[in-house]
């Protein structure tokens, strides 16, 4: 058994994870000739089995309920129809939460990750989010600044290629864009009513092509790029960056991989990375010259954690006790309107990209207001394909049946918007993941248990946009029709990790006393350790992650090959 | 279509994608052969209710989303199969439904002497009118109040997932485009009104 272990092949890399950042790491490590292997937890994906993307509700006999009824009961993440394989609970993999708090995790076991079916939301982080710090004196500075990462933005949205305007908002930063679809009837009237309320209502920024790009389609204008795009018109890492990078040769990518240590040698480097085979059930080794973890912000300091040794008895690059620390997700708020100069109006396929034609980036960065920290809004609306639940706040309001309720519905279809508040939180000290001490998953890994908890900065930043949003539905000749989910307290605001940007568990930074990893996301403790997913972020600005996390992993990985080839780790 | 000619077609898009944008008619192509290969078929049998209950949802289904000038009703579109399927899969719901037709029936026995089923249509519609409405609710009827929440929340599902309801509303959409294109038309109606134009 060792002496196998022994003539197994050693890797140059190994990166643990394939969703934005693993996915990245891969492209650019095999570009540059490194030998790559890639452990991903979940299953390979097949796009053309796997996704959903133009099926009808009435193909499948439940409608997307599920046969077990499971979206009328809040079981069902995203639905039927998402595209693979997402989930707030897994069946054997459970994690815990501390008494007194609340916070969901929702994770994917699948080639490509969380990115086959997340918002392409591509928003560079503005120069100032580099130095909240130094700006306003709560939270801590990047050891990075904007000029640091621009180069790296812009390698990032010319390969997977990002929609957008060119507008000099220093809130929001201009990069290489592809051109942008018109705005959406109700997109029309957004922009308006924004217009005189003085918010900058600017074209989309999604991962998603209009023109023909490396080879790959240009969008088709279904709508549904939650349910995977068999086009890959829009960025996953499955198909934009993994498979491609699966033809090199230099990649072998080993799915259904759970990874469980990271063993180091006598020097203290990692020598090979322990999993376990989801399928037999047994422990595997990898051997490896560096690591790449990539497992997403928590798993990726679960694994840190677990990795314990007497050389590292709190865990592995844990030294500072910043691993699992500094932990935060988004803030998120929604309303909704209805608006009745939409009744009536003549039928047309309004389904355009995946998600709004238009947001409304941060715009009082320079007023005074009376919480630190912004956020931006994302819009709905239009004629969406009607599924089950579609229609359940018509029924609620106006209640009858017959002949009158299907006249209503009828007439409200399509007059309804609703804006999503996504905003800056702020470290705290209350807020963090550990290993809880007690439970372990169906492999024998020990589990994360969470504490969280918005503090005031955050609660009115949500005031604030039910303000923002009532301000801007009214403006328009509409009415507030009320939150588009219940959220916590008074204010709505969501559960901790509902916003799915959760981020910041091994931050970087320069001293190796009050951070994790260097300013290239190398392991201060360790020199062949790498992370390259949301884990290193020191702040969690109202720019939704993924591009950062793709232009951080491109710049560590083009300096992780660097390094190798100089013989440095 | 087998996943090599599926792969073939869409490298033979991308192909003609790079000499310009995708035409609509092979987008449309793409479009329509995942659809007809993932599209389902077999006929529904009952798989939990009696006759007496499935009649019940059907006659139910029927009052709720009933066929009018513009559409079919919900009976054309499913919505007894629907209930009947989740029903069956989830035992929440079979207790609702089972046990909500049986106070439908006791209620019409009180109120008209028959079950539900066998009530006249005007004397159906007259409890209908009462459960429908948050306002008539009363400690007496709240059990059947919250069943026909349900059953209506359900009904209106499955008609507006089926074909005919999509129709009714006016969905154009879930087609491949090779441009976005608003109406200049329905763009114009919709400011006039918003006074905003």
């Amino acid at each position: 058994m060792l002496q196998s272990k022994r003539s197994a092949p050693v890797y140059d890399v190994v990166v643990i994870g394939s969703g934005a950042g693993g996915g990245t790491a891969v492209k650019v490590l095999t570009d540059l000739g490194v030998k790559v292997a890639l452990l991903e937890a979940g299953a390979m994906l097949n796009p053309a089995k796997d996704y959903k993307e133009h099926m009808w509700p009435y193909q499948v006999p439940h409608r997307g309920a599920g046969n077990d009824a499971a979206s009328y009961f809040g079981r069902k993440d995203f639905g039927y129809f998402s595209a693979p394989t997402g989930y707030w609970d897994i069946k054997g993999e459970p994690y815990t939460v501390a008494e007194g708090s609340q916070f969901r995790w929702f994770r994917s076991r699948i080639i490509g990750g969380r990115t086959n079916h997340y918002g392409r939301i591509s928003l560079r982080f503005a120069d100032y989010d580099f130095k909240p710090y130094t700006r306003d004196g709560i939270g801590t500075d990047w050891p990075i600044s904007y000029e640091d990462i621009a180069p790296y933005y812009d390698k990032a949205e010319d390969f997977i290629g990002v929609t957008g305007t060119k507008e000099g908002i220093r809130s929001a930063p201009d990069g290489i864009f592809q051109p942008s679809p018109p705005p959406r009837v109700h997109e029309v009237l957004i922009q308006n009513s924004c217009k005189k309320l003085n918010v900058p209502c600017v074209p989309a920024r999604l991962a998603i092509i209009t023109k023909p790009h490396n080879g790959r389609v240009p969008c088709h204008y279904c709508g549904e790029c939650g349910r995977g795009c068999v086009t890959a018109s829009n960025y996953s890492s499955s198909q934009v960056q993994i498979f491609p990078a699966m033809k090199s040769g230099r990649l072998t990518v080993i799915p259904n991989a759970f990874a469980r240590e990271l063993l180091t040698g006598p020097d203290g480097k990692v020598t090979a990375v322990s999993y376990i085979d989801r399928v037999t059930r047994t422990e595997q080794q990898i051997r490896c010259r560096a690591v790449v973890l990539a497992a997403s912000a928590c798993e990726s300091a679960r694994l840190l954690l677990n990795s314990k040794s007497s050389r590292h008895p709190n865990g592995l690059a844990n030294s500072s006790g910043q691993v699992g620390k500094n932990l935060t997700d988004s803030t998120g708020f929604g309303l909704e309107g209805y608006i009745p100069a939409l009744e009536g109006m003549m039928k047309h396929d309004s389904d355009g990209m995946g998600g709004g034609h238009v947001y409304m980036p941060w715009w009082l960065w320079d007023k005074k207001t009376s919480f630190p920290r912004g956020y931006h809004i994302e819009v709905g609306g239009g004629y969406g394909m009607p599924g089950v639940g579609s229609f359940g706040g018509v029924c609620a309001r106006e209640e009858g049946y017959g002949k009158g309720l299907k006249a209503e519905i009828r007439k409200q279809y399509g007059c309804t918007v609703g804006f999503a508040g996504r905003g800056e939180m702020i470290p705290n000290k209350d807020t963090y993941c550990e290993i809880d001490p007690s439970v372990t998953d169906q492999y024998g890994i020990p589990v994360l248990r969470f504490h969280f908890k918005w503090s005031d900065h955050e609660l009115r930043q949500v005031e604030h946009m039910e303000q923002t949003f009532t301000d801007i539905i009214e403006t328009m000749g509409g009415k507030v029709l009320g939150r588009r989910s219940r959220g916590m307290g008074d204010t709505g605001i969501s559960i901790g990790g509902e916003i799915i940007h959760e981020l910041g568990t091994a931050r970087m930074g320069n001293e190796a006393a009050t951070s994790a990893f260097n300013p290239f996301c190398q392991a201060h403790d360790t020199k062949n350790l790498f992370v390259a997913d949301a884990a290193p972020f020191v702040s969690n600005p109202d720019k939704n992650p993924t591009l950062t996390i793709v232009a951080l992993a491109w710049r560590t990985s083009e300096y992780l090959a660097e390094e190798l080839k100089k013989g440095n780790v | 279509m087998s996943e090599t000619t599926r792969r073939d077609l869409i490298r033979s898009i991308a192909l003609a994608a790079t000499l310009g944008s995708l035409p609509a008619a092979d987008a449309q192509h793409v479009h329509n052969e995942v659809a007809e290969e993932k599209k389902s078929s077999g006929s529904y049998q009952p798989k939990l209710f009696t006759p007496h209950e499935y009649q019940t949802i059907q006659r139910l289904s029927e009052l709720i989303i009933p066929a009018d000038e513009v559409s079919k009703g919900a009976l054309d579109a499913g919505a007894p199969e629907y209930i009947d399927l989740l029903a069956s899969g989830n035992e929440r719901l079979e207790t609702l439904y089972r046990g909500g037709i049986v106070w439908l029936d006791v209620e019409c026995g009180r109120r008209f002497g028959a079950t539900f089923l066998e009530s006249k249509p005007d004397q159906q519609t007259q409890l209908l009118d009462v459960l429908a409405y948050h306002r008539h609710e009363t400690p007496e009827n709240r059990t059947g109040a919250h069943f026909f929440d349900w059953t209506r929340r359900m009904v209106v599902d499955a008609f507006y997932t089926s074909k005919i309801g999509i129709e009714d509303v006016g969905f154009k959409g879930n087609v491949g485009m090779s441009k976005f294109q608003v109406p200049v038309e329905a763009l114009q109606y919709a400011l006039k009104r918003s006074g905003m134009a």
